[in-house]
C-alpha cells in the first residue's frame, strides 16, 4: 500500500482528535490563517484611506513631510523584505522536498533580513527624533513651512511603527518555527506552522509594497 | 474511490471526494518559479524608484500605485502561493480588498465632493 509509510502512527505529528486527518487539520488551520490576513488588511487598510483623507485635504504638507523621509533608506528596506519573502517561501520550499539544511539556512536568512530592516529603521526613526519630528504634541522642529506637519508625522510613526511591530512578531515567529524545524518537527507532509508563519510574513512585506511609494515616493 | 467511503452517507461522501482532490492542500512552488518572482519583484522595485526620480507630476502616483499593485499580486499569487491554493481561500483574501475598497470609495466621494474652505494649515 503506497498510503502505509504515511500512517498516523508513523509519523511524528499527530492531528487533533476533533479533525478527520491531517489534511483536513492542515486546510482548516491554513483557512483560518487566512481569516487572520483579512483583519491585517483591515487594520492597514484604515491608516491608508485615513491617509488618503488627510493628503487630500492638506497635500502641501504631506509633500513637506515626505521629503524629511530618505527614499534610499526606503529602497534598501524595499529590497531587503522582497529577498526575505523570497528566502521564505523558499524555507517552506525546502522543507516540502526534504532539503533540511537549506530550509534551516533560508529560515536564518529571512530573520537576519528582518534585523536588517529593524536596523535601518532604527536609524530613520533616530534622525527623526533628533530633528524633533515627531506625531502631535511631541512635534518640535523649528524650521517647517505647514503649520500641521505634526500631522505627516503622526501617519508616518503610526504606519511604520505598526508594520514594525510585524516585522518584530514575524522575526520571533520565524525563529519559533526554525527551532521546530531544528528539532525535526517538520517534513513534506507536516509543515502547517512554517506555512502560517510564512503567510504572515509575506504580508508584511505585502504591506510594505504600498507603504514605500506612498510614504517615500509619492508623499 | 467510492467504496474507500462506504460508511459515510452520501453528503459526507460528496465532501470527502472534494477533500481527496487535495484542492489547496500541499501544493510546492517550483524553484525556479519562486527565484524569477524574486528577481521581477526587484526589477520592479528599481522601475518604480527610477520612474519617481523623473518626477512626472501628477502621473507620479498612479504609476507608482500600478507597479506596487503588479508587485503585490505576484507576491500573492506566488509567494503566498493563492495561484495553487483553494478557491475558497482566495475569496477569503479578496473579501478583504473588496470591502477595503467600499471604504475608500466613500471616503473618496466624501473628500471630492465636499466643498473646501480656505486653510491656512
Amino acid at each position: 500500500m503506497s498510503t502505509d509509510k504515511h500512517q498516523v502512527g508513523d509519523h511524528k505529528h499527530h492531528f487533533a482528535h476533533h479533525f478527520r486527518d491531517a489534511m483536513h487539520e492542515f486546510l482548516t488551520t491554513k483557512e483560518g490563517i487566512w481569516l487572520f490576513m483579512v483583519t491585517e488588511v483591515m487594520m492597514f487598510g484604515g491608516l491608508f484611506v485615513g491617509y488618503f483623507i488627510m493628503h487630500s485635504n492638506y497635500p502641501g504638507m504631506f509633500a513637506e513631510g515626505a521629503s524629511h523621509l530618505d527614499w534610499r533608506m526606503g529602497a534598501f528596506n524595499t529590497i531587503v523584505l522582497i529577498l526575505s519573502s523570497w528566502t521564505m517561501a523558499l524555507g517552506i520550499h525546502f522543507i516540502q522536498t526534504g532539503k533540511r539544511n537549506q530550509a534551516t539556512a533560508a529560515l536564518i536568512f529571512t530573520i537576519f533580513c528582518g534585523i536588517i530592516f529593524m536596523c535601518v529603521k532604527f536609524f530613520e526613526y533616530k534622525a527623526k527624533f533628533d530633528h524633533g519630528l515627531l506625531p502631535g504634541n511631541f512635534f518640535h522642529a523649528h524650521e517647517f513651512e505647514h503649520a500641521n506637519l505634526p500631522m505627516y508625522f503622526g501617519f508616518y510613526f503610526c504606519m511604520t511603527g505598526l508594520h514594525g511591530t510585524h516585522v518584530l512578531i514575524g522575526m520571533g515567529l520565524i525563529t519559533w518555527v526554525l527551532i521546530r524545524h531544528l528539532k525535526g518537527e517538520f517534513d513534506g507532509e507536516y509543515y502547517t506552522p512554517v506555512e502560517g508563519v510564512g503567510l504572515f510574513w509575506h504580508i508584511v512585506d505585502l504591506i510594505w509594497i504600498f507603504l514605500f511609494p506612498l510614504l517615500y515616493l509619492v508623499g | 474511490m467510492a467504496q474507500n467511503h462506504g460508511s459515510h452517507n452520501s453528503a459526507n461522501g460528496a465532501h470527502d471526494k472534494a477533500h481527496n482532490s487535495h484542492e489547496g492542500g500541499h501544493f510546492v512552488v517550483p524553484f525556479k518559479t519562486l527565484r524569477n518572482v524574486a528577481i521581477a519583484l526587484l526589477c520592479l522595485t528599481v522601475l518604480t524608484v527610477g520612474t519617481a526620480q523623473l518626477h512626472l507630476g501628477w502621473a507620479a502616483a498612479p504609476i507608482a500605485f500600478l507597479i506596487a499593485f503588479i508587485k503585490a499580486m505576484l507576491v500573492m499569487a506566488y509567494f503566498m502561493g493563492l495561484k495553487f491554493d483553494s478557491v475558497l481561500n482566495r475569496v477569503i483574501f479578496a473579501t478583504s480588498f473588496i470591502f477595503l475598497a467600499v471604504f475608500y470609495f466613500f471616503s473618496a466621494l466624501d473628500v471630492f465632493t465636499r466643498i473646501k474652505e480656505i486653510s491656512t494649515l
